[in-house]
């Protein structure tokens, strides 16, 4: 990781993210504690910890909808504090709780999502076809969201959140309760995406997706507790896998 | 037969999409057993009819030696289940939800005490005793949910995707509550998308499309693979990838974490190619199970 001495300026511009002593409170909890980070462009970056340890909260920080307790940071170059309009415009937001609307068909979801992004009626049915067509969902364009597999549910939602053409994707466990096999699907998508320049920022509780990372950073109890690639962690910790660094980090 | 679960020729349809077709399945009393499939193969259908939330179709659901049609009451009271999105009380507390659910059961105090502290200590919530439900990040809600299902011990526990979105340590040590209820004889059927976990079962059950395609302890269900498996790892495992499928006989090549599962027919072999750090034959898991009969089931 960079850091930048703190009393000098220092170019945040370059990276995607980049936070310094990121805070948040809840009441007289502290649900993130000093977070640091500097991810940069094109990376794939796994944002990893134990349940509660703050992940939600820092990327809600990140995505310009949560202002923050103290501390500073900047996504694609836009200050957190005071343009998160900005932010919003340039990055993509896959929450936890809820990608898609399951009443709505799966064209009539993309129709949504492309007006929340100011697309115009025009650019927004050229996507929908091209979103549709490229993940050979066309023939179900108006089914019923909520009667789709949610594999294919989490890769319309990919889609949806891609619609603006943000540089940078948070996605929030953007596989939890996926079958192995659409997860390896939703893994080449990632890739895809990373392989275009974009920045992936991902939380995940599987460990084997840990390894697909570029670099992750482990959470408990609001700081990070280690960061680095899936490789020199598990030299540093002496374990043959993600899960058994994540359990002698988080076990306590 | 306490507790024991016994589904014969089962189907169930929804309008004209048949989520069960034709399924049998006998679990024995005390005896743990994972379902497993990929979203939409009737997992949570088959769930909701054992605890008598839908009517079966056609064939017989029996929970405990009951019929499922005609025993509702007396079904339910016997049985826990999880579903897969479990409504908790938002404007309760951590505490108040589990003493609520305790009461709803009839946990008598002292019994009620003891599993609360194993609850915890699975849970970590003990800290947040006083946080209201919803206020808890996803994955603690989650585990809340799953403490309340547990704060009873029913004969027969149903858990439709228990663990999603929890951490691995918590779920490590909620598997560990799991497999003890099962030694004090409690019957659980558990559905979860982490192959990992099937391992961890007596018995699993492959679902796809509706039916049933292979039930089998962990060790023996692994022999359904027919091919012969490596496992590669090397530093560039997408250009090893590329090439291990462009220019040999690979069967399939999957991305294992930071390594690559190859197979091969009887006739040919993996010879070490240029960047592979280490080539080794291995036994297959479940989850290259999983994927070989996803993929030839298509
Ligand atoms: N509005 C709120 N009021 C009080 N506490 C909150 C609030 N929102 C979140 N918290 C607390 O902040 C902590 C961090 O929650 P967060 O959702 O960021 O965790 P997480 O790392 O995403 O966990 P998970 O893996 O379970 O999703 C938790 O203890 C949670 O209860
Ligand atoms: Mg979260």
């Amino acid at each position: 990781m960079k850091f930048a001495p703190s009393n000098q300026p220092y170019d945040t511009g370059n990276f995607a993210v980049f936070t310094k002593n990121l805070e948040k409170q809840f009441g007289s909890f502290t649900a993130v504690k000093h977070v640091n980070l500097a991810v940069e462009q094109g990376e794939i970056f796994g944002f990893l910890g134990a349940n509660g340890a703050g992940k939600t909260t820092a990327i809600r920080m990140l995505c310009g909808l949560l202002l923050p307790t103290s501390g500073s940071g900047t996504v694609a170059g836009f200050d957190v504090w005071r343009e998160s309009e900005k932010i919003k415009q340039n990055i993509g937001y896959m929450s936890q709780k809820f990608s898609l609307y399951n009443d709505l068909t799966l064209a009539e979801n993309v129709e949504f999502y492309g007006g929340v992004y100011g697309l115009n009626r025009k650019t927004i049915k050229e996507k929908r076809h091209e979103l549709l067509d490229s993940l050979g969902l066309t023939a179900s364009a108006g089914r019923l969201t909520r009667d789709m597999p949610l594999g294919y549910k989490q890769r319309l939602a990919l889609g949806c959140a891609l619609l603006h053409n943000p540089k940078i994707i948070f996605l929030d466990e953007p596989t939890a309760g996926v079958d192995p096999e659409a997860r390896r699907n939703f893994w080449e998508l990632i890739h895809e995406l990373a392989d275009k320049g974009k920045t992936v920022f991902v939380t995940t509780h599987y460990m084997d997706e840990a390894e697909y990372c570029n670099r992750v950073s482990i959470m408990y109890q609001g700081e990070i507790v280690a960061l680095g690639s899936p490789q020199s962690l598990r030299h540093e910790y002496k374990k043959a896998s993600m899960a058994d660094v994540f359990i002698k980090l988080v076990d306590k | 037969m306490p507790g024991s679960i016994k589904i014969n020729s089962f189907s169930k349809s929804y309008g004209d999409i048949l989520a069960v077709n034709n399924i049998s399945l006998a679990i024995d009393p005390g005896e743990l057993v994972g379902l497993i499939g990929p979203d939409g193969a009737g997992k949570t259908t088959t769930m909701r009819t054992l605890c008598t939330l839908l009517v079966p179709d056609a064939g017989e659901v029996l929970v405990d030696g009951r019929d499922v049609r005609t025993n509702v009451a007396a079904i339910r009271a016997m049985l826990g289940y999880m579903p897969q999105r479990f409504s908790l009380y938002p404007d309760l507390t951590v505490a108040q939800n589990l003493n609520f659910f305790a009461d709803l059961f009839g946990v008598p105090p002292a019994e009620k005490a003891e599993r609360l502290q194993t609850l915890y200590q699975f849970s970590k919530l003990e800290p947040f005793r006083k946080r209201l439900a919803g206020a808890l990040s996803g994955g603690m809600k989650q585990k809340l949910a799953l403490s309340c299902t547990l704060i009873h011990t029913p004969r027969t526990l149903i858990l439709d995707e228990p663990t999603t979105g929890v951490d691995p340590v918590s779920r490590r040590e909620f598997w560990n509550i799991l497999r003890q209820l099962r030694d004090e004889g409690v019957t659980i059927l558990v559905s979860t998308p982490y192959m990992e976990e099937a391992d961890l079962c007596d018995r699993v059950a492959f679902m796809y499309q509706g039916r049933i395609l292979a039930v089998d302890k962990p060790a023996q269900l692994v022999h359904r693979f027919p091919y012969k498996l490596y496992e590669v790892s090397g530093s560039d495992l997408q250009s090893l990838r590329a090439y291990l499928e462009d220019e040999t006989d690979a069967l399939s090549v999957q991305i294992f974490g930071d390594r690559l599962h190859v197979s091969y027919g009887p006739e040919s072999a993996l010879i070490a190619p240029a960047g592979a750090e280490s080539v080794q034959q291995i036994e297959p898991s479940i989850e290259d199970v999983f994927l070989y009969l996803m993929q030839t089931s298509a």
